[in-house]
């Protein structure tokens, strides 16, 4: 029961707030929160996340055992299998985030807080990578414990920084993504769903891209897993993985989408949010 | 940062918004639909501001613009002396908003969880800002439920922990928007009473209320504007309200089970008349010219075998000030109102 009394006292002084790159970092790390946090408590993800993508994952490896490919190909399948891991936490957590957000109400007052749009959604972005990078781990470990294979990076440095890359521009379309979906409204359930095999393939998840055929692997490379994989493969398993590009030229084309997504992201949410407040896109459930 | 704003907290010029719908096969281009049709208002700081109307009236809509959700069609609204469409950050440091029946958050966060991450994106520091939270869980009657889940709250918890989180930043004004509908009666009444304890603790602090319920804008607001159909009909004090547009003696009067009241309004001195059906017999709501016209009415009923059971004079109250404005009863207009 509320006491009458209390509500003065509760009052109290005003806070201070924090203002500029504390504050987006405060509201990055606010948003970041429920992803990190829900890892203990929705401990079905250990299923879902892991488990069934393995499954997947295994299928293709029997292919090529039947087949008698060379061990490495169970290496890059079982790379290929952390992979989906961060492709579906940027379409389903990600890209279709704010469709769900403006279902639940969240949405709206995300628009109405001080902090903006965009520490919201680098927070949203942070803890997705964060759970996601432990999901990858996963898969990996269980992966290669199971068909007994061993990866040798050749330049760890290399290999992260790559990695790094890889992932700015990838959470860059994830949020380019967020503002599109949101604009297409209901159709956003399918958009996630197209975006899944069409790209598994596209991006060579499981096998090298090489094979699509150079132009056909090129055309594909603005999906930014693609050129991720082929050079990480690369240092993996060195020369005898048929390499798209060499890698500093794939880190430098990774770089250049990274900036580009960056900036589409932030063109797109501030279109977003002008449509928004222009047609009620926000307000009216369509 | 002022605490209050020098002009008006609120200030709403000619303001019209209108929404695009799809158009079918029937009707490629339909017209689009008026939401807010030229409001004006003004609210000074300090004030508690009610607005009353029907479903689909407008209420949500102006909310929408204010707290800059949406941009206003033409017209100009400006929010603590800022205007909310080329100033909208800045609106959005002095504001916050709560609505009712909301669901937002995340069910896996516990309550105390959920506040803090609203905290952070006001950039309030964590420990004075989960002191804060407390010691508002408290106030509201949360705090033993600080460490649930929110997905396991009832409805009426959830609406106060959604007040927690509007009060949490202090804002300079509070946009409530139906914060009590689908509450219990005992809900409904904590939440009601915290909100007015809330604006007199500081001075300057402004709240903005949207609501249906006659008796919690009377209860609650220094002043109340009835908005319908998107334009504002009128706009005082309540108790002003009621002294100007309801004019009349108020009688209600229980009889046994009449078969249609409508021939009561022929009567002499009779202004309106609603008839209910309750408990078995019928309740009429009477508005009449004055006191004395209650003799002819008692007369015409007992002419008619219509027995009365018993009769009691009221004062006139916000619905009768409705209906006489409107026309028709705020449940007969949500019937034929839309969203908003």
């Amino acid at each position: 029961m509320i006491g009458a009394s209390a509500a003065p006292a509760a009052a109290g002084a005003r806070l201070p707030r924090d203002h500029g790159l504390r504050r987006v970092l405060r509201a990055a790390a606010g948003r970041s929160y429920p992803r990190i946090i829900g890892q203990n408590r929705e401990r079905s993800w250990l299923f879902y996340d892991t488990v069934l993508p393995l499954l997947g994952t295994i299928a293709f490896v029997f292919v090529y055992k039947a087949l008698g490919a060379p061990d490495r190909f169970i290496g890059y399948v079982i790379m290929g299998g952390a992979t989906t891991a961060f492709w579906l936490n940027v379409m389903w957590n990600m890209a279709a985030q704010f469709y769900w957000d403006k279902q639940g109400g969240n949405l709206e007052l995300y628009m109405v807080v001080p902090c903006g749009i965009t520490p919201i959604l680098l927070g949203m972005s942070l803890g997705g990578f964060l759970a996601t990078l432990l999901r990858a781990a996963v898969i990996v470990l269980l992966g290669a414990w199971m068909f007994d294979v061993r990866f040798a990076v050749s330049d760890l440095g290399l290999f992260l920084l790559v990695f790094g890359v890889a992932i700015v521009a990838l959470y860059g379309l994830g949020v380019t993504f967020a503002s599109l979906f949101l604009l297409w409204g209901r159709e956003a359930w399918h958009m996630a769903e197209l975006f899944m095999e069409p790209v598994f393939l596209a991006s060579g998840f499981y096998f090298p891209v090489r094979a699509l055929g150079f132009w056909a692997a090129m055309g594909t490379s603005f999906i930014p897993l693609t050129l991720a994989l082929d050079a990480l493969r690369q240092l993996l398993f060195g020369a005898a993985h048929p390499a798209l590009l060499p890698v500093w030229w794939e880190v430098a084309a990774l770089g250049a989408l990274a900036v580009m997504f960056i900036i589409l992201a932030r063109f797109m949410l501030r279109r977003m949010e002008y449509l928004a407040r222009r047609e009620g896109r926000l307000s009216l459930r369509f | 940062m002022s605490l209050a704003p020098a002009g008006p907290a609120i200030e709403v010029r000619d303001l019209v918004r209108t929404y695009r719908i799809k158009g079918t096969a029937q009707n490629r281009h339909p017209a689009p639909v008026v939401a807010l049709d030229g409001v004006s208002l003004d609210v000074p700081p300090g004030e508690f501001f009610g607005l009353l109307g029907p479903n689909g009236a407008g209420k949500t809509t102006l909310i929408k613009v204010l707290v800059t959700l949406l941009l206003p069609t033409s017209g100009s609204a400006r929010v603590a002396g800022l205007d909310v469409v080329s100033q909208a950050q800045l609106v959005r440091e002095r504001i916050a908003m709560v609505s009712g029946g909301e669901h937002s958050g995340y069910g896996l966060l516990t309550v105390r969880e959920q506040l803090w991450m609203f905290s952070q994106f006001y950039g309030l520091p964590t420990g004075p800002a989960l002191a804060r939270i407390d010691d508002l869980l408290r106030v509201v009657g949360l705090y033993d439920e600080r460490h649930r889940r929110v997905s396991a709250l009832s409805t009426g918890m959830r609406q106060k922990m959604n007040l927690v989180r509007g009060l949490l930043p202090d804002p300079d004004i509070l946009f409530l928007d139906e914060p009590t509908v689908g509450l219990d009666v005992a809900a409904a009444r904590d939440i009601r009473a915290y909100i007015r304890d809330w604006i007199r603790a500081r001075p300057g602090r402004t709240v903005l209320l949207t609501t249906h319920y006659m008796h919690e804008a009377e209860e609650l607001c220094d002043r109340v504007a009835i908005i319908h159909q998107g334009r504002i009909i009128a706009s005082e004090a309540p108790g002003e309200l009621k002294r100007r547009a309801a004019g009349g003696s108020y009688f209600v009067l229980r009889t046994e089970a009449m078969n249609g009241a409508g021939w009561l309004a022929d009567v002499p001195g009779v202004l309106r008349v609603d008839a209910t059906p309750r408990d078995s017999g019928t309740e009429l709501r009477l508005q009449l010219t004055d006191d004395g016209a209650i003799a002819e009415v008692v007369r015409a009923l007992a002419g008619r075998s219509g027995r009365i059971l018993s009769m009691q004079k009221l004062e006139p109250s916000l619905e009768d000030v409705f209906v006489q404005l409107v026309g028709q009863r705020l449940e007969e207009a949500d019937q034929g109102g839309g969203g908003s």
